[in-house]
């Protein structure tokens, strides 16, 4: 497959500070491809370098094959989807989607044809004349789309466009711009320090920190097979419970934890040796409970701190000496009635879990 | 109780208000609007009848003076407000901080003092004996004195620089509030610096526009002593000829009807002003 | 034209001289004025002569009197401040009764009384000037005819000129502590009616204060357009002018460099109450 987008060591330099660190990327015809980290990671300098609001220092951005550092944004086949939308707000929805039409001097008649056909595309039929502002939040999203995605670019940059939703448009907007990906075509280029958002929309994610990609991979390669333990913390929710390295087996490692439990998971990072500081993670729902643990699994005791409720994502809280470790409970209701303090078993498939060499204390 | 209260403070606080508008705008205007109607037939007696309008339409120093005031105030209006937006624009959305602060301040500082000082510094560049002919002479450019005082081109460069500041303020205070992603987003859809220019930017900065350029045109369109000052022989103004009925020759009855004349010709203009751009007196004004 | 899209290097060069004309075509003839106040010679103008202080100085005995010296200026100066002072307390006292009429209470024709009440912003000073000269002396005229009555406050003169500045100074100052109010939040209000306050005592406590430093700003515009007015002014002044006529009846005859010693004077005066007024409105919007 051709790509799209194409970027090979590009840094971008504030002063001291370096916002994007050799960051390389390589995106596909047709994907959608996710930026993910936490605020101040980088990404939207990087997604600024790529709709050339900002040069970068050093490297080099090519589109479609076409070097783009040079050129001005206006010249871009890129467009952007802002945070804020920057629908302008003294003109109609027609009057927003045909901009971009009106500057490529696309004849009336064939605009109005486009901004038509692109509304109904976005399930906002007929919706011409209103102002953006009478618009309800969900709707702007939508014009916010259709006003690029009538340019057939071949990028589309969005940055953090859910934000402002509430929960549960949020949910149902993440479904439905995957869909419009899909149809359209166009290659989505996603920016999210939600990691719920990059994992059900993307093809490919990319988690970035201080500058630089930790990995880019596809979602459930990034929830299986994590690179480094900032994605093993970042991506889904993970218990860590930290220990000395007592043997390594193969792609196995046995670590002793402070409470003195043996657990045993699997190597996913470099440096890990016998007597060495190593980090396991183990992901709530990997987690058995009591009877249900079978044989060949790692085990632990703990002491049961609470139960929280919260329908299919129900959990105990659990003490092992001095850790808290989260656990899901089974939605069959096997497991019921733990009081607080009651003792509990909890086991794990050792390849479910992930080993990484701990910081050297 | 509660009601017969509110409807008490509403009594005290309107009749201040009242009492204002009614004794120091309305009713005087009205009486002058009453007044330019009279017609003085001895020193004691007047009579109702259109003579002080029919003078000024058969008089053609009178509606030359007022056209030629009126245009020139509109022209004003117009160099004053493209002077004044990219300065605007720069204090707005390009300067930072420290910058932003100062260069604002600069803009107000010339209004610590008043239209008149203002003037006679214009007077000393510009007079035969001024500054600007003098370095003329010195740098060779001239042979003999320069007279750039008393002419059109006098009078423009003085009312503008009278209007400035109420040009300058209220559009950095609408350019000031608008979002950056406005602009990106316009270049990013492909426009260029004049379509972004003339589709996002200016449609967003109208209510400040139209604002600055009323007050502008209002003080221009009344001024006074900037066109006496710095006007020549025939470049007369509108409101020097209200001001030779009233005090030079005692016409009253004359002077009301110019003065109602140059009341309507201001609300017409801003009306039309208003209308055109689709704004309202209370947004642009309050 | 923004910071994040690339211009060319030309297109900044001329941006930037553009900038440095501007602000040199502001300071340049206020700059001059002041300068020649220091100028050694009669009149104000190229040659430099060399520096003095007999223009504000001189007592008259050299040929030259000084502004301090100067009795008709010095009248003029103190007639200025004492109709800047009543117009001062008028407009900020009508200011802040508007403003809460207008932000705070519902009546019946708001929306209309509040275009009445911007209504002097569109009318042109002369014209105010005039109408009123018109009502009121016309007034007195008509009862000094039919009544033998003589009412020589609506004669041209300090009063007169007080309501002509009143009538639209008071506009703008309503503009200014209407544009604080409308920012107050009224739950702070509502916390000291809880809290105990009975009404009066919440305005004075918590309103009053957050309203104090657009009390300051509008009363020094007020004073300041006051003691600058001409338009309005020129058509109601009486046998008492005030400086900004005395101004100009001196500059029709000639000028002098005591017009520059005043018009320094002056800008050295609204120079200082705009800084106070800012620094008091800054030092109660920290505190």
């Amino acid at each position: 497959m051709a790509s799209d987008l194409f970027c090979t060591d590009l840094v971008r330099r504030f002063g001291d500070h370096t916002a994007v660190d050799r960051v390389s990327l390589d995106v596909p015809a047709g994907t959608f491809f996710s930026i993910l980290g936490p605020s101040g990671c980088g990404k939207t300098t990087l997604l600024r370098l790529l709709a050339g609001f900002d040069r970068p220092d050093s490297g080099e951005i090519q589109i479609r094959g076409a070097r783009m550092n040079d050129v001005p944004p206006n010249k871009r086949p890129v467009n952007m989807v802002f945070q804020h939308l920057a629908l302008f707000p003294t003109m109609s929805v027609g009057d927003n989607i045909g901009y971009g039409l009106r500057r490529q001097k696309v004849p009336a008649a064939e605009r109005t044809r486009k901004i038509a056909r692109v509304l109904e595309q976005v399930g906002l039929p007929g919706l011409e004349d209103r102002n953006p502002q009478q618009l309800s939040g969900g709707q702007r999203q939508r014009v916010a789309l259709a006003r690029c995605l009538v340019l057939e670019p071949t990028l589309l940059l969005l940055d953090e466009p859910l934000g402002a939703l509430d929960l549960k448009l949020r949910e149902q907007m993440k479904v439905e711009l995957k869909h419009l990906q899909k149809a359209f075509g166009t290659t989505f280029v996603y920016i999210t320090h939600d990691q719920s958002e990059a994992m059900v929309m993307s093809d490919q994610v990319a988690v970035m920190r201080q500058g630089r990609f930790d990995q880019v991979a596809a979602p459930e390669t990034l929830y299986r097979n994590p690179a480094t333990p900032f994605v093993a913390g970042f991506v889904g929710d993970n218990n860590r419970l930290s220990g000395d390295v007592i043997s390594v087996d193969g792609d196995l490692v046995r670590l002793r934890l402070q409470s003195g439990e043996e657990v045993a998971g699997r190597i996913a990072g470099e440096g890990i040796a016998t007597g060495r500081r190593a980090d396991l993670f183990i992901r709530p729902e990997s987690l058995v409970m009591n009877g249900a643990v079978p044989d060949g699994y790692s085990r632990m005791q703990a002491t049961v701190t609470t139960t929280l409720f919260d329908g299919a994502n129900s959990r105990i809280e659990a003490g092992v000496a001095d850790q808290t470790i989260f656990a899901r409970l089974p939605q069959d209701g096997s497991v019921s009635n733990l009081s607080p303090d009651s003792a509990i078993q909890l086991g794990w498939d050792p390849q479910g879990a992930t080993v990484f060499a701990g910081e050297p204390v | 109780m509660r009601s017969s209260a509110s409807k008490l403070s509403l009594c005290l606080l309107m009749t201040p208000f009242v009492l204002w508008i009614v004794l120091l705008v309305l009713l005087p205007h009205l009486q002058m609007l009453r007044v330019s109607f009279h017609v003085r037939e001895s020193w004691d007696t007047v009579t109702l009848g259109l003579e002080q309008y029919q003078n000024f339409f058969s008089e053609s120093y009178y509606w030359r003076t007022f056209v030629r005031t009126g245009v020139m105030s509109l022209f004003t209006t117009f160099l004053t407000l493209v002077i004044a937006f990219p300065i605007a624009w720069y204090i707005a959305q390009l300067a930072r901080g420290r910058a932003k602060g100062f260069l604002f301040l600069a803009c107000l500082i010339p209004f610590w003092a008043s239209e008149l000082v203002r003037t006679y510094g214009w007077m000393i560049l510009l007079r035969e004996s001024g500054l600007f002919s003098t370095w003329l002479q010195a740098l060779g450019l001239a042979d003999g004195p320069v007279e750039m005082l008393y002419n059109d081109a006098a009078v423009i460069i003085g009312l503008v620089y009278n209007g400035l500041l109420f040009m300058v303020v209220p559009l950095v205070t609408t350019l000031d509030g608008m979002d950056e992603n406005l602009v990106e987003a316009g270049y990013d859809l492909g426009g260029n610096h004049w379509t972004v220019l003339r589709e996002i930017i200016v449609p967003w900065a109208m209510p400040g526009v139209v604002s600055g350029c009323i007050v502008v045109f209002m003080l221009t369109l009344g001024s006074y002593l900037t066109p006496i000052l710095m006007g020549g022989k025939d470049s007369a103004w509108f409101t020097e000829q209200i001001f030779t009925q009233f005090i030079t020759r005692f016409n009253w009855e004359q002077g009301a009807a110019l003065g109602v004349l140059l009341l309507v010709l201001s609300s017409v203009i801003v009306w039309l002003g208003l209308r055109v751009t689709g704004q309202n007196l209370r947004k642009v004004m309050g | 034209m923004i910071r994040s899209v690339p211009r060319s290097a030309w297109f900044d060069r001329i941006y930037l001289a553009y900038l440095i004309i501007f602000f040199i075509y502001l300071a340049l003839p206020l700059t001059v004025t002041a300068v020649f106040a220091f100028n050694d010679a009669s009149f104000p103008s190229l040659p430099w002569k060399g520096f003095t202080l007999d223009w504000f100085f001189a007592d008259g005995s050299n040929g030259r009197t000084g502004l301090f010296h100067d009795d008709g200026l010095l009248s003029a100066l103190w007639v200025s401040v004492v109709i800047a002072f009543w117009v001062t307390l008028l407009c900020v006292f009508l200011g802040c009764v508007n403003a809460i009429l207008f932000e705070r209470l519902e009546f019946r024709g708001k929306e209309f009384l509040y275009l009445v009440m911007l209504l002097p912003l569109v009318i042109p000073g002369v014209i105010l000037g005039v109408s009123i000269l018109v009502f009121y002396s016309g007034m007195a005229n008509s009862v000094s005819q039919q009544w033998g009555i003589e009412l020589d406050m609506f004669r041209p003169g300090m009063p007169l000129v007080v309501a002509g500045q009143v009538a639209f100074i008071t506009t703008l100052c309503t503009l200014v502590i209407a544009a604080r109010l409308r920012k107050f939040d009224r739950q702070l209000e509502e916390a000291a009616l809880n809290l105990g306050a009975t009404p009066v005592v919440a305005w004075f406590t918590v309103t009053l204060p957050w309203l104090l430093p657009s009390i300051f700003g509008a009363a020094a515009m007020a004073f300041l357009m006051s003691f600058e007015n001409f338009n309005t002014t020129v058509m109601l002044t009486g046998s008492d002018t005030p400086l900004t006529v005395a101004l100009f009846n001196r500059l029709r005859e000639g000028s002098t460099p005591v017009l520059n010693a005043v018009a320094l004077l002056l800008m050295v005066g609204s120079a200082l109450l705009a800084v106070l007024a800012m620094g008091r409105g800054s030092t109660r919007k920290a505190g």
